[in-house]
Order: C-alpha cells, then structure tokens, then sequence
C-alpha cells in the first residue's frame, strides 16, 4: 500500500475545516434537503391525505431552502474558494476533481429546484404560497406550455438532485468511515477542529 | 459454464477489497468490511426510501397515474383534453358578494364585492366527442380570483351527494364501467355486481332516479360534493357544502334529442337572451349541524339544515374550450383562500391528485404539438 504522509502535516498546518456558518447551514439544510425529493415524489404519487399534507409542506419549505441556499452561496463567494479547496487538498487530483464536480451539482440542484418549483406554479397560473395577505409573485408569464416544460425538469432534476445527494452522503460516509482524511471532519460540526489545531479524532490513523 | 462463472464472480469480489485499496490508498491495516457495510446500508436505505415514496414498492398503490390511466383505458386517449369531462365549454362572468357569509369566513369572496370569475361546463367521461344526452350527471367548475392574488376554485356537479365514499371505491367504479368492446357501454352484469358490493351507491343512485336533469345547463343546480369549513376572522368553524341555484327556472330534460350539442348550443342561446344582464346562480351555503357528517360524500345533511344566500354568480359569455380561458385551468377543488378550509372528506385530495395529473398530461401534450392537430379535429366534427 502506497503511504500518503504528506496528509496528516498539511492538515496540522493550514485551517482544515469549513467556517462554523458553512458547517451549521450544511447541516440545516442536509436533513431538509434530503427530505424535499422524498416528500415531492410521495405527494405526487398518493391520492391519500398525504397529499395535500406534504404539498403544504413542500412549497413552504422549498422556499426556505432557496434562501437558505442563497445565503450558502453567497457565503462561499466571501470566504472565497481557498477554504473549501484547503479542506480536501490532501486528497488525490482525482478526488478533489470529483468534489468539484459534485459540489456544482449540489449548489445548482439548490439553486434551480426551488426556482423550477416557483416557476411552474407560476406558469400554471396556480395561487402561489403566501404569509397572511402577501403572497409570492409569479416569475413566469402564464403558459401551460412553459408549465409542462418546468414540471418536467423540476421532476426530472429532482431525482438528479436526489441521487447526487445519496452519492454525497456515501462518499460523506467513506471519507468519515474509512479513509478517515479530514475531508468529512472538515464539515464535521465539531467544534474543537475549527483553525485545524486540534486534529479531529477520526482523521488519526 | 455456471460453475466457471460462479468461481469467476468470487474471485472479482475477492479482489475488489484489493481494489478499492489501491485506489484511495488505504493502508492494509485500515478495516474495510464494517465501514462498508455501512455506507451499503444507508444508501440502500435512502434509495429505497425514494423508491417507497414514488410507489414503485408498492404496486398496488392507488396513485393518481392509476386513476387517470383507468380514464384513458375507458374512454381512449385525446390528446390535450381533460382525462375526465373531456367535453367542456368556458364560461366567464363575475360573482357578486353580499357580505352574509362574511359572518363565517374571512374569504374576501364573500364581502359585498365583485369578484372576477372563469368556469367552466362539463359532462362526464374521457370522451370529448361524446352526445350531451349520454349521461345524467354534469358538472360546472369555477375560479373565483380574488383581489388579493389568492384563488378559489371548485368542481360541482348537478347532484348533491356521489356515488362513493372513498377513492378505492371511485376506482372500482371507474373500472367497472370499462366499456364492453362488443356494445360500447359498461356491462351491466359487472356494475350491478359493483352496486351490490357498495351499498353507499344507493343514495346517489336513487336520487339520479328521482331528479331528472335539468332542460339545459343555466337551469341546472350544482353542488359542492364535498364538505369544506369556513373559518371567520375569529378562528371560529363552521362546516358548510355549497350550491349554486339557479334564478333560471328548472324543466325537466327532453326525451328523443337528437343535437349531440345541445347542452353547450342551449347555454350559448340563453346567453345570447339574457344579453348584457348574463345569467345568474345564487351562492347558496348550507350549515352543517354538529355531529353531521362532514368526510362522506355519499351522505346528505338532513333537509332542515340552514342555508344563507352569499350572493350571485353571473355568467355572461361562453367560449369554446379550444381557446377559452378556462382550457388551461385545472380546477382542482384544494386550491382554497383563507377562509375555506377542507374537510377530511378522502375524495378531495383524490381529486386533487388525479385532476393534476390529468392537467400535468395535456399541458405535456400541447407542449409537445400533439394537442393542436387532435383539438382540430375535434372542433370539426363538433366538440364543445
């Protein structure tokens, strides 16, 4: 087996964690987010009480993602690139190429999938989710054709959305589990790892 | 030959250990077998969670797909219409509210105000060619949009109580009426056999006995189905059905017509009478009593039930469904203001699951230029 020493000095070093703000969003929005597909293919596929249950579930909450995304990418841009990259730079070329590549299809699937969901209810020309008397505006003209178009990308990026996050909480899971790297206890809510000065316990080998 | 590709398989998995080694470097001493186990585990969990919420577990699932692809086995698919009430005609007008509901809802619909409204006529079925006389049962839909950007939208039929109570059994119908290839029309062995296994029918059934439909759609009354709650400022409820009675006086339908169309040709005739004045319903609220039954559609309130006039629906102009305001409606009978609530009647979000799928369906249909060619045809051979 090839050894990597390289690892565990570089991550003594440098700041090895995501912000507390990226850790605290990443974990608020794992489990809702993780949610949101379940609870969209489910309403749509039952013609029980469920349905009306999680659809009054599922417009709300997506909304509330959208700006909890909003505010996630927006907080990526100011912390700027080098804290996310400084976290898996130990990792091989691959592997931090693979990251890359997922963390786009993450941050666009939260991005899009609200607005898809917004547009199509607006395009429907369905009553759109409101608080008391203020209700959302449409931010799409009233056409049963762009209607059709968004319903089926807003399903189709759904079960997108849905494997790519099955696929992020494997590779989560291989890097806490096995590999052990400091990519997963980077995102950890662990407290104590936070300027890279306390090695998390998992990444001793 | 299996036993070679048996031996062939083992090895493969007893080298993907090696494998998976080499390529992230793992040290030999790192133990794989739990940890991989459980990365197996949760995504075969999460996996199958999704597969369990899109029904594909469990097959027998009554789903909306289900229902709507029960309509299209019945009646064939026409690409762009409605996968039920096919045969439709638009109607616009306004409601004009008088502020005694106002006591019971918070719904703006119901302060003395005008509120602007799309609706829409209908028989039953997925045939959009099929003659207005062919059934007893018709239906107005409505989309009351409200000042505020909210919407009220309702499917009424001119019968105040359904057939069944619950989706399964709208389901057992809806394939218990599957027209006999040989005849065209719904063996008659198969629904007397449904009627017998749902005695709820009775009352539906007797009651299509006993009133004939009305001689065209203006002098038709049409009720809610479902029960729903009004919910006033105060946070009070009061469980209600609605009707929309007609000033138009009620005669019975004819025998021997021959117009396929005289359903929709008639409303378009009583229109051009009425002239600028239109044609109006009064929006009639019946009060439900406390321990009525409020969640089965089969079950009429006792007669002595108070109503209250809400006010008057005025309908003045029909357009052909092909291009009228309310082809791209799906009037889906959950979409509610504040104000109006549900009941926990299972019908209503059956409805509103097959009726989304049904619009999700034609609107695909249109967008994927299918819709146009079959709506052409349609208008010439003379479809509302």
């Amino acid at each position: 087996m090839k050894s990597t020493p390289m690892k565990s000095t570089s991550m003594k070093s440098t700041p090895t964690s995501f912000s507390l703000a990226a850790r605290l969003l990443h974990w608020l929005m794992a489990p809702l987010l993780l949610a949101m597909p379940l609870i969209g293919t489910g309403m749509v596929n039952t013609v029980s009480a469920w349905r009306p249950w999680l659809a009054d579930i599922h417009k709300p909450l997506g909304l509330a993602l959208l700006a909890l995304a909003i505010a996630r990418l927006l907080l990526r841009i100011s912390e700027g690139k080098e804290n996310a990259q400084r976290t898996i730079s130990s990792a091989p070329g691959w592997q931090q190429r693979m990251a890359a590549l997922s963390h786009f299809v993450l941050y666009g699937a939260m991005l899009i999938m609200p607005l898809l969901g917004w547009g199509m209810l607006s395009a429907a020309g369905y009553p759109l989710p409101g608080i008391g008397a203020f209700h959302l505006p449409a931010i799409a003209p009233q056409n049963v054709v762009l209607y059709a178009c968004l319903r089926y990308a807003h399903g189709a990026c759904g079960i997108l959305f849905f494997a790519a996050i099955v696929v992020h909480v494997a590779a989560g899971l291989l890097h806490a589990l096995i590999l052990k790297d400091g990519v997963f206890s980077g995102m950890a809510l662990s407290l104590k790892n936070r300027n890279g000065t306390t090695v998390h316990a998992s990444d001793q080998r | 030959m299996s036993s070679s590709f048996l031996s062939r398989s083992l090895s493969a998995l007893r080298c993907m250990p090696a494998a998976l080694r080499n390529a992230l470097s793992i040290p030999a001493e790192t133990r794989l077998a739990t940890p991989l186990l459980a990365i197996a585990g949760v995504t075969l969990a999460l996996t199958g969670a999704y597969a369990y919420a899109a029904g594909w577990l469990t097959p027998h699932r009554l789903t909306p797909s289900r229902i709507i692809s029960t309509f299209n086995a019945n009646a064939g698919t026409y690409a762009g219409f409605r996968r039920n009430q096919a045969k439709g005609i638009c109607v616009t007008g306004y409601f004009d509210g008088n502020g005694n509901a106002s006591q019971f809802s918070s719904a703006s619909v119901f302060d003395a105000a005008r509120t602007p409204v799309i609706g829409r006529f209908a028989i039953p079925g997925g045939n959009p060619l099929i003659s207005d006389a062919g059934s007893p049962v018709r239906s107005l839909a409505l989309l009351f949009q409200l000042a505020d950007g909210e919407q009220w939208r309702t499917g009424m039929n001119n019968t105040p109580v359904f057939a069944v109570h619950t989706p399964q059994a709208f389901y057992e119908q809806l394939t218990a009426s599957r027209p006999d290839p040989a005849t065209g029309k719904p063996d008659p062995a198969r629904m007397k056999a449904f009627f017998n296994a749902h005695p709820e029918t009775a009352a539906f059934r007797q009651w299509v006995a006993a009133h004939p439909p009305s001689s065209g759609l203006e002098n038709g009354t049409y009720y809610s189905i479902n029960a729903f709650q009004l919910i006033n400022a105060a946070g009070d409820k009061q469980y209600v059905r609605w009707a929309m009675v007609p000033e138009q006086s009620y005669t019975p339908v004819g025998r021997d017509i021959k117009d396929p169309d005289f359903l929709s040709r008639g409303l378009q005739q009583q229109l051009q009478k009425a002239g600028q004045g239109g044609l109006h319903w009064h929006l009639m609220l019946t009060l439900a009593k406390p321990g009525d039954v409020t969640d089965d559609a089969t079950q009429a309130w006792p007669a002595d039930r108070p109503s209250i006039d809400a006010g008057i629906l005025t309908l003045t102009q029909a357009i052909t469904q092909d291009d009228g305001p309310c082809r791209d409606v799906n009037f889906d009978p959950l979409i509610l203001p504040r104000g109006i609530q549900p009941s926990a009647d299972p019908l209503l979000a059956a409805r509103s699951g097959a009726y989304s799928r049904s619009f999700n369906l034609r609107t695909r249909e249109e967008a994927a230029g299918l819709a146009n060619a079959d709506a052409d045809a349609h208008t010439r051979s003379g479809g509302a």
